[in-house]
């Protein structure tokens, strides 16, 4: 378990369900001694836990041979988290709109988009093999330019 | 916590008591294999109580649309009961909420069954 002190913390887990619960719980924490309110702890928690759902379910595809990694870090101004994974790669740019009329009744397929929805800023980096996203929520919503 | 049903009958309507979370794994299979059991013993007026569901992430939101179709598709109804605000807002963002009947008092929801 992260140091209550801690500002960065990385874990290595195997491509499980176990994991992901983990993960959620651990960005829990994180959220709120980051001193987020307790209407976006929760969204923070889902959007990583959606993170941590897709490595392992779409990346690694519950490999037992390969893992997740999940980084957490505050500093002054932001919770940046960073899910990768060491699948075959994910490009965002292929996932179907869930909003779409076509895609209404679709039973899965969320998942990107809630993360997206309550996180600030979502952020895709291929890596070689596998997806790392990095999710950021901002203490202060920040201002639009004047 | 996983996910809890709790299952009983009034005026001809299932209804279906869930209480924890609907989430990947557990919680969103027992949702989906309790569906399939009340539809195959030919119950096809399905009320989901999600009163005291504390939790639903993007595997329960597609459990429910998918037991929605299901139960549709067999020529039944399915209607949600008692949102929690939680779910009430994850419903609204991903624009499922005009998809699903739903209410916030029990007897009007059975009532409504055709």
């Amino acid at each position: 378990m992260p140091d209550s002190t801690s500002s960065r913390v990385s874990l290595t887990l195997g491509s499980s369900i176990e994991s992901v619960d983990r993960v959620e719980q651990t960005a829990q924490e994180f959220a709120e001694r980051a001193g987020f309110d307790e209407d976006t702890v929760p969204n923070i928690a889902m959007a990583v836990r959606e993170a941590a759902v897709n490595a392992v379910i779409h990346g690694n595809a519950y490999s037992p041979d390969k893992q997740i990694t999940a980084t957490f870090e505050t500093n002054s101004d932001s919770l940046v988290v960073r899910i990768a994974d060491q699948g075959a790669g994910l490009d965002p740019n292929k996932v179907p709109d869930p909003l779409a009329p076509e895609n209404i009744l679709r039973g899965s397929g969320r998942g990107i988009f809630l993360i997206r929805a309550f996180m600030d800023e979502v952020h895709f980096r291929q890596l070689h093999p596998g997806t790392e996203l990095t999710l950021i929520k901002h203490r202060v919503p920040a201002q639009p330019p004047a | 916590m996983s996910m809890k049903v709790a299952t009983r009958q009034v005026d001809g309507v299932t209804i279906l008591d869930l209480s924890g979370r609907i989430t990947l794994g557990e919680g969103s299979v027992t949702l989906r294999d309790t569906v399939h059991d009340v539809l195959a013993k030919g119950q096809k007026k399905i009320l989901l109580n999600l009163g005291e569901i504390n939790y639903i992430d993007s595997s329960g939101i597609g459990e429910l649309v998918s037991g929605f179709t299901s139960v549709r598709n067999g020529g039944g109804e399915l209607k949600l009961l008692n949102l929690t605000k939680k779910v009430h807002d994850l419903l609204q963002i991903t624009k499922l909420y005009t998809v699903f009947d739903i209410w916030d008092n029990e007897a009007s929801a059975i009532s409504a069954f055709k």
